[in-house]
C-alpha cells in the first residue's frame, strides 16, 4: 500500500464491472423476492369474482343434506374472462378486518369519549395487531442491542481459551430451531412446569399462571423475544469489537479516562455502523414477530401483523390470498416508515463517502 | 485485548464472571433441560402434575425400567427416518451457504466499490424486499413451481433459501467490505489486475472474518427454517425441522413428542462443532484483518 | 424396538399377502395429513401398486399445498386424502373428479356408506370417522354420586359439585386454545343449540341470535371450570391434564382415546378413564358435537390411467378388512370388517343419536376462522356475547366479500 499515494487517487468502479458483479445476485433477488412482491401488490387490489351458488343434496356416511356448492361451470365462465379477479382497488386494504376506515368513521361519530372510541378501534384485529406488534418492537429492540452489547464487551474480557464455549453458550438460543425451543419452553412455564412452578413459590401465589392473563402472555413473549434475538446482536458486536484500535484506548488510559468514558468516546464511535446495522435488522424482524406467539399458543392474547398473514394464508380452510396480500403490503410500509430515520442517515453517510 | 474493561480491577473482573454466568444460565438453561429430559419418556418430561418428574424420572422408571432411556434417539433415527432429513438438510445446508456467499461476495464488494446513486438505491431496495414476511413469499411460489413441475426437489429449495437470504447477507458483506480499506485494491487496480483478480486475490484474503459471519447467518436460516421447507419440499426431501414438526402431531390425532425433543438435541450437536471450529478463525481472521486504523 | 418389529413384520407380510391388483400403467402420487392411521392407510394401499410409480407425502402443511398443487395441470398429485372441511377448497376450485366411473369398474369392496356424493356425483371415498366427545373419570363420578353427565347442563353441574368438594380446582378440560380449536367448540355447541350457520340457501351470517348468545354462555360457564390456561390448551395439553388426574370431565377427540387407554402412564387413571356420547345442550335433541369424515379425492388435472391407477391402489385400501382388523385402535374406520373396540364408543354413540357432520359448505372456512379469533374476548370476560358475535359476523362478511361469497 501507499507506494504512490493511492488516496490521491480516485478509482471508480465503471458500471460495466459493477453489472456483472452485482448481476448473479440481483437476478436472484429480482426473481424471488422482487417480482413476487409486485405480484402480491397487484392481486392486493383484487377480489375473488362473485362466486355462482346453487342447492344440491349433499351425502356422507352420516346422512345426506340439502346445502350450497359453488356452481363451478358458472364460475368457471367469469374466472376465464377475468383470471385476476374483481377489481377491487382499495378494498380489502379499507375493510374491517385491515385499516377499518368506515368502521373508525362510525366509531368517532357514535362515541362518547375519547376512552371508548379507543376501545372500539383497539378492538379491531389490525390494529388490535399494530398495538402488540409496535409494543413487541419497543421493547424488544433497545433490550436486544444493550443485552447483546454488554455480553460482548463481557465475554471480549474473558479469556481466550474458554472463549469457544462460551460463545456456543451465548448463541444457543438462535440456533435452537424456534419451534421446538418454544415448545419446550411453553411447557416450562406452564404453572406445573419447572419455571412456572418455580415462580409460583417464588411469588407465593399459587394461582399465578404465565399463560391466563394478557399482560403476563406479553411480557412472557417478549422477555422470549429479548432472549431469542440478543445472540444475533451479540454475534456482530463481538465481531465488531475485535476490529477495535488499541491505540486510541491506551491513549485515553493515560489522559484518565474512566471505563464508561472510554466506551462513550472510542468504542461505540468506532462500531457504529454495525450498531446501525444491528438496529436496522432486529427492527425489522421483531416488526414480523410471530414465531413465538405460535410457540406460545399465544393467539387468545397476543396477534401481530405477521400473525394475521400466517392466519389468512395457514389456518383457514379457504386461503385468504387477498387479504394476507394486503396486510403483506402494510407491513412492508410500516417497516419502511419504521426504518426511515435510519434510512435516512445512511443517505447522508454514503453522499459524504462519495 | 480487553476493551473499555480494566484487566486490572478484580472487583470488576468479579462482576464480569458473575454477569457471564449468569447469562450463559439463561442463555443455556432451556436446552440443557431439553437435552437432560430427551432421555427421559414422555409422561416424566411433558409433565402436568409436578415437574420434579423430569427429574426423578417417575415413569422412565415404570416403563423402561431405568432412570434414563435412549428409546427416543433410536426411534426417532430408524422408525422416525430422522436420518433422511438429516442427509437433506446437509444437502441443503452446504449448497445454501456455498452459493450464498458467492452471490453475496461479488455483489456486496460491487456495493461497496461503487460511488454512483444506484448503489445506495439497491441497498434500499434489498432491505424492502427483506421486509416481505417470507410466508406471503413461499405462498406465491407455490403455484408457479407446481405449474413448471419443479416443486418438491431441493434445488428449488436451495434456490428460493439462497435467493430470500440475499439481502440480509448482502448488507452484513456491504459493511464488512466498508471496513476493507480501498486503498487495498486500488492500488491492486493500479498495479493492472482486474477488478476479479483484485477482488479474489487481494481483497477475499483479508475478508474471512465476514464471511464466515455471513456464512453462519445463512447456514442458521438454511438449517432452521420451516416455512420454505415444509411447503416447498416433498416428503422424500423434507429436512429436519418439517420432519420435527411431523412428529408433534396434529390437533385430532397424538404425535410423539419425545421424538421430537431427541430429534432436536441431535440437531444442535453437529452446530456446536462447527462454532467450536470456525470461532478461532473468526477471532484470529478479525484481529488480522483490521487494517483499518 | 418393538414397534419397529411390528411394522417391519407388518410390512412383510402384508407385501407377500396381498400381492398386487394387477395395476400395469400410471402413476400414482398421494397427498395426506401426517398421522399414524393415514400411513397405514397409504401404507396398505401401496401394497397394491404393480407396477404403477408410487409417491406420497405426507405433510402438516397439506392443506397450504393443496390447492395450488391440484391447480397446475398436470396436477403434481393424482390423489389428496381430505376431510368434510378440506374437501371445500377443492370443490370450489373445481379441482377434483367424480368417481362414478371408477367407483362401478373398481369399487366392489367399498361400502355405499362410504360414499360421499354431491348432486348425485361421486367426489369422495371416506375410510374414517371421527368426532369430539365426553370422556369421564369413573372413579370420581362414582364417589361423588353423581351419575354420568348425558347433557352439557350436567357437566357443569357436576363440575361445579367436584369443585366444591375440594376434590379438583379444575374438574373439566375441552380444547379451548383460542383459533381453530375454539372455533370448533363453538360450533359443535351451536349445531348442539340447533343454530344454523347462515340464512337458508346464502351465505349470510346467522350468528347473531339467541342460539348463538346460549353457545356462547355455556362455553362461558365450561370455560370457568376449566383451567385459567385454557386459551393455550389444544388437544395434546388437555390429554396431559387427564393424564395427570387433574380432570374428571373431558371432551376430547376420539381419534385420541387410543393413549388415553393404553398401558403407558398411571394405571389407576386408566383404568378409571371411560368414553361416552357427546352431550346435548339447551334441552336438544342432537349432540352438540359434529361428525368428521377423511376420505380420498382424485385430482382432476391428472390424466385417466392416473386417476384410474390410484384409485384402485387407494379403494384396495378403503376396502381392506385385513387393515382394519390390524389397526383397528388406530381409528373408528367406515371400511366394512371393522369391529368397534371400546375406543370408538364415542363416535358409535353420536352417529346413533344423530350428530351431524361437520356443515361441507364453501363458506364454512372463513366462519370459522372469524370465529376463533373474534370470541376470545368474550371468554376472557372483556365483551359482552352479542358483542362477540357481532365481531364475528362483521369479520366474516368482510373475509366473505373478498372471496365473492356476499
Amino acid at each position: 500500500m501507499g507506494i504512490i499515494f493511492p488516496h490521491l487517487i480516485k478509482i471508480l468502479m465503471p458500471n460495466k464491472t459493477f453489472f456483472w458483479f452485482f448481476l448473479p445476485t440481483g437476478l436472484a433477488m429480482i426473481l424471488f423476492i422482487g417480482l413476487p412482491i409486485i405480484s402480491t401488490g397487484i392481486q392486493s387490489f383484487y377480489a375473488q369474482h362473485d362466486q355462482v351458488v346453487k342447492e344440491v343434496k349433499k351425502c356422507d356416511p352420516f346422512g345426506c343434506t340439502v346445502s350450497i356448492v359453488v356452481d363451478n361451470e358458472e364460475t368457471t365462465k367469469i374466472r376465464n374472462a377475468k383470471p385476476l379477479g374483481k377489481f377491487n382497488a382499495f378494498g380489502t386494504y379499507t375493510d374491517r378486518n385491515h385499516l377499518a376506515v368506515d368502521e373508525i368513521k362510525k366509531f368517532w361519530n357514535e362515541t362518547e369519549s375519547f376512552g371508548a372510541f379507543v376501545d372500539q378501534v383497539t378492538n379491531l384485529p389490525f390494529y388490535k395487531a399494530l398495538i402488540f406488534t409496535l409494543t413487541y418492537c419497543l421493547f424488544v429492540t433497545p433490550n436486544v442491542l444493550l443485552l447483546g452489547f454488554i455480553i460482548a464487551l463481557s465475554l471480549n474480557a474473558v479469556a481466550r481459551k474458554i472463549r469457544g464455549p462460551l460463545i456456543f453458550g451465548t448463541i444457543l438460543p438462535m440456533i435452537v430451531t424456534p419451534l421446538v425451543g418454544s415448545l419446550v419452553l411453553f411447557w416450562m412455564i406452564d404453572s406445573q412446569g419447572i419455571i412456572g412452578a418455580n415462580i409460583q413459590n417464588l411469588m407465593n401465589d399459587p394461582y399465578l399462571s404465565l399463560k391466563s392473563s394478557k399482560t403476563l402472555t406479553w411480557i412472557t413473549i417478549i422477555i422470549y423475544g429479548i432472549w431469542h434475538h440478543s445472540p444475533f446482536a451479540f454475534v456482530v458486536f463481538y465481531a465488531a469489537l475485535q476490529t477495535v484500535p488499541q491505540e486510541p484506548i491506551e491513549a485515553a488510559i493515560i489522559d484518565g479516562a474512566s471505563r464508561l468514558q472510554r466506551i462513550k468516546h472510542i468504542v461505540l464511535p468506532h462500531i457504529y455502523p454495525v450498531v446501525t446495522f444491528v438496529a436496522l435488522i432486529s427492527l425489522m424482524d421483531n416488526f414480523r414477530v410471530f414465531e413465538p406467539i405460535i410457540g406460545f399458543s399465544a393467539e387468545g392474547s397476543a396477534q401481530s401483523l405477521s400473525w394475521l398473514i400466517y392466519d389468512n394464508l395457514v389456518n383457514e380452510e379457504v386461503i385468504l390470498f387477498g387479504s394476507a396480500a394486503a396486510t403483506s403490503m402494510m407491513t412492508i410500509i410500516g417497516i419502511a416508515i419504521l426504518l426511515a430515520p435510519v434510512l435516512i442517515r445512511t443517505w447522508k453517510e454514503f453522499k459524504t463517502a462519495r | 485485548m480487553d476493551y473499555g474493561l480494566d484487566t486490572k480491577s478484580t472487583r470488576l473482573k468479579t462482576f464480569n464472571t458473575i454477569f457471564i454466568i449468569t447469562w450463559l444460565l439463561i442463555a443455556c438453561f432451556p436446552f440443557i433441560w431439553t437435552f437432560w429430559g430427551s432421555f427421559k419418556v414422555r409422561a416424566d418430561f411433558f409433565s402436568r402434575s409436578d415437574w420434579w418428574y423430569a427429574i426423578s424420572a417417575f415413569n422412565t422408571l415404570i416403563e423402561t425400567g431405568g432412570k434414563f432411556t435412549t428409546n427416543a434417539y433410536t426411534e426417532a433415527w430408524t422408525e422416525g427416518e430422522f436420518w433422511k432429513a438429516s442427509k437433506n438438510t446437509i444437502i441443503v445446508t452446504v449448497f445454501v451457504v456455498s452459493i450464498s456467499l458467492f452471490l453475496g461476495t461479488l455483489g456486496a464488494y460491487a456495493l461497496s466499490r461503487s460511488t454512483e446513486k444506484y448503489a445506495f438505491w439497491i441497498l434500499m431496495i434489498a432491505l424492502i424486499f427483506r421486509a416481505m414476511p417470507h410466508i406471503t413469499l413461499v405462498s406465491g411460489y407455490l403455484f408457479p413451481f407446481f405449474e413448471l413441475q419443479i416443486w418438491g426437489i431441493l434445488p428449488t429449495t436451495i434456490v428460493v433459501l439462497v435467493a430470500i437470504n440475499q439481502p440480509f447477507t448482502l448488507w452484513l458483506l456491504y459493511s464488512f467490505f466498508k471496513t476493507v480499506p480501498k486503498e487495498l485494491d486500488e492500488s491492486a487496480l493500479i498495479d493492472g489486475c482486474s477488478y476479479f483478480q483484485a477482488f479474489r486475490h487481494i481483497i477475499m484474503p483479508v475478508m474471512w472474518p465476514g464471511v464466515i459471519t455471513a456464512g453462519l447467518f445463512s447456514l442458521m436460516l438454511a438449517y432452521n427454517d420451516f416455512t420454505v421447507t415444509a411447503l416447498l419440499l416433498n416428503q422424500e426431501n423434507h429436512t429436519m425441522v418439517p420432519k420435527i414438526q411431523s412428529y408433534l402431531g396434529t390437533n385430532q390425532h397424538e404425535g410423539n413428542l419425545m421424538w421430537a425433543v431427541s430429534a432436536v438435541v441431535s440437531a444442535t450437536a453437529p452446530l456446536f462443532m462447527l462454532v467450536m471450529f470456525f470461532q478461532r478463525q473468526v477471532i484470529s481472521g478479525l484481529t488480522a484483518g483490521a487494517v483499518k486504523g | 424396538m418393538r414397534k419397529i418389529l411390528v411394522t417391519l413384520l407388518f410390512l412383510l407380510f402384508g407385501t407377500s399377502a396381498f400381492a398386487d391388483c394387477n395395476i400395469k400403467s400410471g402413476s400414482i402420487n398421494i397427498l395426506a395429513n401426517d398421522f399414524p392411521a393415514l400411513r397405514t392407510f397409504v401404507e396398505t394401499s401401496k401394497q397394491c401398486k404393480g407396477s404403477a410409480d408410487f409417491k406420497v407425502t405426507h405433510s402438516s402443511e397439506h392443506n397450504k399445498i393443496a390447492v395450488p398443487a391440484l391447480t397446475a395441470n398436470p396436477s403434481e398429485f393424482s390423489a389428496r386424502i381430505a376431510a368434510n372441511s378440506s374437501i371445500v377448497p377443492l370443490m370450489n376450485q373445481d379441482l377434483i373428479r367424480p368417481l362414478d366411473d371408477l367407483v362401478k369398474k373398481y369399487g366392489k369392496g367399498i361400502q355405499d356408506s362410504q360414499l360421499i356424493t354431491i348432486d348425485g356425483k361421486v367426489m369422495a371415498v371416506a375410510f374414517m370417522a371421527n368426532t369430539q366427545h365426553l370422556y369421564y373419570r369413573e372413579d370420581v363420578l362414582k364417589d361423588m354420586g353423581i351419575a354420568v353427565p348425558k347433557t352439557y347442563e350436567e357437566v357443569v353441574a357436576a363440575s361445579e359439585k367436584i369443585r366444591a368438594s375440594g376434590k379438583m380446582k379444575y374438574p373439566y378440560a375441552a380444547a379451548y386454545k383460542a383459533g381453530w380449536n375454539l372455533a370448533e367448540e363453538f360450533v359443535n355447541m351451536f349445531i348442539g343449540h340447533g343454530g344454523e350457520f347462515f340464512k337458508a340457501g346464502s351465505a349470510q351470517p346467522n350468528i347473531n341470535n339467541a342460539k348463538g348468545v346460549a353457545t356462547l354462555n355455556m362455553l362461558k360457564k365450561l370455560s370457568e371450570l376449566s383451567n385459567p390456561d385454557y386459551l393455550t390448551h389444544d388437544s395434546e395439553a388437555i390429554k396431559v391434564e387427564w393424564e395427570s388426574g387433574n380432570v374428571a370431565l373431558m371432551t376430547l377427540w376420539a381419534s385420541r382415546s387410543g393413549t388415553l387407554l393404553d398401558d403407558e402412564g398411571d394405571a389407576k387413571i386408566t383404568a378409571a378413564t371411560k368414553l361416552t356420547g357427546p352431550a346435548t345442550v339447551g334441552g336438544g335433541n342432537i349432540p352438540a358435537a359434529t361428525l368428521w369424515w377423511d376420505g380420498f379425492t382424485l385430482a382432476k388435472n391428472r390424466p385417466d390411467a392416473d386417476a384410474e391407477a390410484t384409485f384402485r391402489a387407494l379403494a384396495h385400501a378403503a376396502s381392506n378388512k385385513k387393515m382394519v382388523a390390524d389397526a383397528s385402535d388406530q381409528a373408528v374406520w367406515l371400511v366394512e370388517g371393522f369391529v368397534p373396540g371400546p375406543k370408538s364408543i364415542g363416535v358409535i354413540e353420536a352417529v346413533k343419536m344423530g350428530a351431524k357432520p361437520y356443515p361441507m359448505l364453501p363458506q364454512m372456512g372463513l366462519m370459522h376462522g372469524a370465529l376463533g379469533s373474534e370470541i376470545v374476548e368474550f371468554l376472557q370476560g372483556k365483551e359482552s356475547a352479542e358483542q362477540a358475535l357481532k365481531d364475528v359476523e362483521a369479520a366474516y362478511i368482510s373475509k366473505a366479500k373478498e372471496q365473492g361469497f356476499l
